[in-house]
């Protein structure tokens, strides 16, 4: 079952216009700058389907980049983030993209500084609920709504076991857990949706576990 | 979880409790959350959804310019008239359409189970609200039955324009505002199961199709036609008519319809009422050269 939540059904409490186009959309948005860290210093910006077709007029844009500043939904600064944006002096390109899509209201987000670079595709599937269907070239289903930790790690014999033992440990409690891989013994993803926040002793704890090559996370 | 109509009313009658009180303890068992959080949370959205109204009727307008102020032009004209379809009704439709055109205008609404559907619910509620007086305690529970019913809805169909067309949005809104004002006006569950149903049979195969891509016309007098269109079926339910199509087989109805919806009447601004030449010239004025494409 999709929804899980009564307040996925009455709520979000949101900006207008739309709850999937500008509601739906910060949340994308939020997702990508919580997995990514930080702000990011640019960011392209691709709309598919009805997001293509519909974007400005949902103030889907001025969502995205809201959600990117760490807006929540119901915050009043939602229509005036591509100007906060400017003087903060990110640089952000929206593209209208014809390629077919699954789901109509898709949009791929490309955020980055110097350094590194974070890609992933949403969805956003009605009522303010969201999807996240990509992180990085990996195929994932990560709602965004519950705090979760995404663990690049090298697919080896113990990399899921040495990280549910130290989450076991610390009686964190795993709601959800998928991995998805890009090839045998190759790169790995692991995206663990969890009853709560991890705290920054755990983070050291699980980037220390073996295989491990990179942590991301959602907090609540 | 309760995962279909059927379902829930079984539940309701076998522990004889209300449709609010099997959503609310479903709430507490799957979110491991206290009543009493459960219900704050509820009672800040349903403040926001007051304000949202209050905000309406005072008169807002959208940055488009598309919609506003006929909230405010249904109050006067029903204080100052005698409306052909009575107070109460025009009441719950100034309200759905000032919760729209607050939304239109970028203001805060709480998504119910949409924003763009976001009037139907509380327009509909807060103007039996008038008739009925329920306590606060009670308008609370009425927006955990008309959450049951969305919760269904949205688990066996969709909930988004763009997925299954206005249906999905203001449809399932409309049937779940009536089936919360029939449990305050004192109906069964089976009852509120009928109105639903009925509401939901008069607005199955209703296209999205908003001028521009905005959530403004013709979504806000949608969401008026939502509103009535709940209190009306109510009645019918109260009356004791019901549903011949079972409430579960009408939702799947909805589904299906909304599946065989091609996808310029599902919120791309393509077809309908987007498509007229004054839809597409109002587009073109809105966005300059750019809009002429869309």
């Amino acid at each position: 079952m999709k929804y899980k939540s009564v307040f996925d059904i009455i709520g979000p409490v949101m900006i207008g216009p739309s709850s999937s186009h500008t509601a739906g959309a910060a949340r994308i948005g939020r997702a990508a700058r919580n997995l990514f860290g930080k702000e990011p210093v640019w960011a392209d910006i691709f709309f598919y389907g009805s997001f293509a077709k519909t974007y400005q007029g949902h103030g889907t844009d001025v969502a995205i980049v809201a959600g990117l500043l760490n807006f929540d939904t119901d915050d009043n600064r939602i229509s005036s983030s591509l100007d906060i944006a400017k003087d903060k002096n990110i640089a952000i390109r929206f593209f209208e993209d014809e390629s077919a899509v699954e789901h109509p209201n898709t949009v791929r987000i490309k955020i980055g500084n110097g350094a590194e670079t974070l890609e992933l595709v949403g969805i956003s599937i009605g009522g303010g609920k969201v999807e996240i269907t990509e992180l990085n070239g990996f195929e994932l289903h990560l709602s965004g709504n519950h705090p979760a930790i995404l663990i690049m790690h090298n697919d080896r014999f113990g990399a899921i076991a040495s990280i549910t033992q130290i989450l076991a440990k610390h009686e964190i409690n795993i709601g959800r857990m998928e991995v998805s891989r890009k090839d045998v013994g190759k790169d790995a993803l692991m995206v663990i949706e969890l009853d709560q926040n991890v705290d920054m002793e755990i983070e050291t704890e699980l980037k220390k576990a073996d295989h491990i090559l990179h942590i991301a996370k959602i907090v609540d | 979880m309760f995962r279909t109509v059927a379902e829930l009313i079984e539940r309701t009658e076998n522990e004889n409790i209300s449709i609010a009180e099997a959503m609310i303890t479903q709430e507490m068992d799957v979110h491991e959350k206290s009543r009493e959080e459960i219900i704050g949370q509820m009672e800040r959205n349903l403040t926001v959804m007051e304000k949202a109204i209050e905000d309406g009727l005072r008169g807002v307008r959208s940055r488009s310019g598309l919609t506003g102020g006929d909230a405010v032009l249904l109050q006067k004209y029903m204080h100052t008239h005698q409306p052909l379809s009575g107070i109460l009704l025009l009441d719950a439709v100034s309200k759905a359409v000032a919760t729209n055109e607050v939304n239109a205008a970028m203001g805060v609404i709480c998504a119910t189970p949409t924003a763009g559907s976001a009037g139907c619910v509380p327009g509909a509620l807060f103007a039996v609200k008038e008739r009925l007086n329920p306590t606060r305690e009670e308008m609370i529970n009425f927006l955990f039955t008309s959450g049951a019913f969305g919760f269904v809805v949205a688990n066996n169909a969709f909930i988004s324009g763009a997925a299954g067309g206005c249906q999905a949005e203001v449809g399932s809104a409309a049937a779940m505002a009536s089936a919360a004002v029939v449990e305050m006006a004192g109906g069964t569950p089976k009852q509120s199961a009928e109105a639903f149903a009925i509401t939901l049979k008069n607005m199955l195969g209703l296209v999205c199709d908003p001028v521009a891509g905005l959530v403004e016309v013709p979504c806000v007098k949608r969401n008026a036609a939502g509103a009535s269109n709940a209190i009306v079926s109510a009645d019918m339910a109260l009356a004791g008519i019901t549903s011949k199509i079972p409430c579960d087989e009408v939702i799947g109805a909805m589904y299906r319809i909304g599946r065989q919806m091609p996808s310029a009447l599902r919120e791309t601004a393509e077809g309908g009422l987007a498509a007229t030449p004054t839809g597409r010239e109002l587009a073109a004025k809105i966005y300059g050269n750019k809009g002429e494409k869309e």
